[in-house]
């Protein structure tokens, strides 16, 4: 087994089951620094979950998960993001009622304690790491808007703007393009093409083409197991994953 | 871009601060030029209520969490302030006929022959006015403690608030010989050696009680204001994302309970002493769920609005309970259903939705600049 010292995050062994259903059976993957790995795999295969597992938000049975040597299963969510872990939602997770400033300020990685928080001040460091991260995703000219009243594509920017700010050193997207016109897509892609500099990503896609477009590497999940991993070039022409897969 | 937020940002505080100047001026200068001592002695009762109001709408408005046990608290409040009256008005010489003199009369009647020890330290005016707010507060914090943290939240939260209103009524009305029962704690007469019943005194008290609600407006509007205010907006929406962004969600909805807690028991402490008694009735269900309903008449987002609402329900309630004292029961629960399904942001959403616009759109007429409007569209957040 290798030595997980050389991997950003190394995931071993891990177990997950629900009523004795194991979502995730004995899952062992690795991510470099500056890696970007793909997770895909048939509806119901376990993806979302590696992502909640690695995230704090449900509790693995076994296993373990290594970010940078720091296990990750004993810690609680708000420390797993302190450690350098940003994860970004299915369905675009932003807040309504706020504007599009505000949602980014929220995230902005300064006054995360109760008091911090009230002795929060907006300053020029703030408004101009907003300002940057605005332009970024595209939303420079919206930052007054509440939003609520952005488009499905929009809100997905907002939110993956929303861990730029943090700064994460491992980004976990799910599914960053689904419901998203082509042209909402393209302008992803060149989103995800400029973020990824200095961070390793792990995302899960359906969209062959996209995957295809941004993955060092692919791990394919079938019923909580890998099928296969490798490079998008050796998963796409292994006979296993073509069948239970791609072929549909 | 910038230029634009802090006009943003000005034109709020203006419409907020004039809003709240407006209060002020109804409050210390129409009223108590419009009304007897009698009404206004009323009103600064019902404005008792309005403390707890404010604290509903920071933690049901901004943060959802619904509270049905604030009565708890306001009731602590009370009770505290009314503990320190008791006491001064138990002196040896005052209650020499009973059996054991200098204890509260209700006390000797239920054949206690010493002062209980949780009764010693409110012979201190100091440590009954540091009691009214932190006794509240930490009981705020046990309960939030063990239901946040918990991820309790929803309906399990406001009926295990529920719950321990009914226990702390219980337990009030169970222990008469230390709390007074189910008549509560009455005939409390001087604050240190000032007879509070008299209507110069009344009258007095009335404008502290005034000059109190608005400070706490203030520091309501203060917290609103913060970047914690919004994090409570962002964790009513998307609580797990606020939770992924890094923050322990639990601490903000501890932080926000006890402030709730804390503000209505400096309501319940100026009830003791405006109305000069507290009971058990102001403490279990009934009167914890009214007090939802003056912050839901008023608008649960608005604090402001929170403060009208419940003077219009409680100036109604006394109306109706004057001339037909069995219909008010059922004029509150329409109006519960009411607010509910008709107009679910109250008097400040009606006030957002209609007036508001029109009064913008005169004051620009008559000239007056524009980009100050003094009430600016705001966002249902506000």
């Amino acid at each position: 087994m290798a030595n997980s010292t050389d991997y950003l995050l190394a995931v071993e062994g891990l177990t997950v089951s629900f009523d004795g259903f194991k979502a995730v059976n004995d899952l062992s993957f690795y991510v470099d620094s500056n890696e970007i790995h793909v997770i895909i795999g048939p509806n119901g295969a376990g993806k979302t979950t590696v992502l909640d597992l690695i995230c704090g938000r449900t509790k693995a049975s076994g296993g373990s998960i290594k970010f940078r040597n720091k296990e990750l299963t004993a810690m609680k969510e708000h420390q797993i993001v302190k450690a350098g872990v940003g994860r970004k939602f299915q369905n675009p997770s932003i807040y309504d009622d706020l504007t599009v400033f505000e949602n980014l300020e929220i995230s902005y990685p300064r006054g995360r304690s109760v008091f911090g928080a009230l002795a929060f001040k907006r300053d020029a460091a703030v408004r101009e790491r907003v300002a940057e991260i605005a332009e970024m995703i595209f939303l420079a000219d919206h930052l007054d808007q509440r939003a609520e009243y952005l488009s499905h594509g929009q809100k997905q920017w907002l939110e993956i703007g929303m861990l730029l700010i943090q700064d994460p050193e491992l980004l976990m997207l799910d599914e960053p393009v689904a419901g998203m016109s082509v042209n909402e897509r393209k302008k992803t892609a060149e989103l995800l093409n400029k973020i990824i500099q200095n961070r390793s990503v792990l995302v899960i896609e359906h969209d062959m083409k996209f995957v295809e477009d941004i993955a060092h590497r692919v791990t394919v999940l079938h019923q909580g197991k890998i099928l296969s991993e490798g490079s998008m070039e050796r998963v796409k022409n292994d006979p296993k994953v073509v069948e239970v897969y791609l072929g549909h | 871009m910038t230029r634009t937020l802090q006009g943003r940002l000005f034109g709020r505080i203006d419409g907020d601060i004039a809003g709240i100047l407006l209060l002020a001026a109804l409050l210390v200068i129409v009223l108590p030029l419009g009304l007897d001592i009698f009404r206004l002695n009323m009103v600064g009762k019902y404005l008792t209520y309005a403390f707890v109001a404010l604290g509903l709408v920071l933690c049901w408005g901004s943060a959802g969490i619904l509270s049905l046990g604030q009565g708890i608290f306001f009731g602590i409040g009370g009770y505290c302030m009314a503990m320190f009256l008791k006491l001064e008005a138990s002196s040896p010489e005052a209650t020499k006929i009973q059996s054991t003199p200098g204890i509260p009369d209700f006390m000797d009647w239920n054949q206690l022959k010493a002062l209980p020890w949780f009764w010693e330290p409110f012979h201190s005016l100091t440590f009954a006015t540091v009691a009214v707010v932190a006794v509240p507060a930490l009981l705020a914090f046990i309960v939030g403690l063990a239901m946040f943290k918990r991820r309790v939240g929803g309906v399990y939260f406001a009926i295990i608030t529920q719950a321990f209103a009914a226990i702390l009524t219980i337990l009030i009305v169970g222990q008469q010989g230390y709390t007074g029962g189910i008549n509560g704690i009455t005939d409390l007469r001087t604050l240190k050696g000032w007879d509070i019943r008299t209507d110069e005194a009344k009258l007095v008290l009335y404008f502290v009680n005034a000059a109190l609600l608005i400070g706490c407006i203030l520091l309501c509007l203060y917290v609103r204001r913060s970047k914690l205010g919004r994090i409570l907006v962002a964790l009513r929406d998307k609580e797990d994302r606020v939770r992924f962004s890094g923050y322990d969600v639990a601490n903000f909805k501890i932080f926000v309970f006890c402030f709730a807690a804390a503000l209505s028991a400096v309501g319940g402490a100026m009830f003791t002493l405006q109305v000069g008694f507290m009971s058990p009735s102001f403490v279990g269900i009934v009167p914890s769920i009214e007090m939802v309903i003056y912050c839901a008449v008023g608008g649960r987002l608005s604090l402001l609005g929170a403060v009208y609402g419940t003077l219009l329900v409680n100036w109604a309630k006394t109306m109706l309970s004057e001339s037909f004292p069995e219909l008010w029961l059922f004029a509150m629960g329409a109006l519960f259903i009411g607010v509910v399904m008709v107009f679910p942001n109250g008097l400040a959403g009606l006030y957002q939705q209609f007036i508001a616009p029109r009064l913008g759109r005169l004051l620009l007429r008559t000239g007056t600049r524009a980009g100050a409007p003094i009430i600016p569209p705001h966002t249902a957040a506000d």
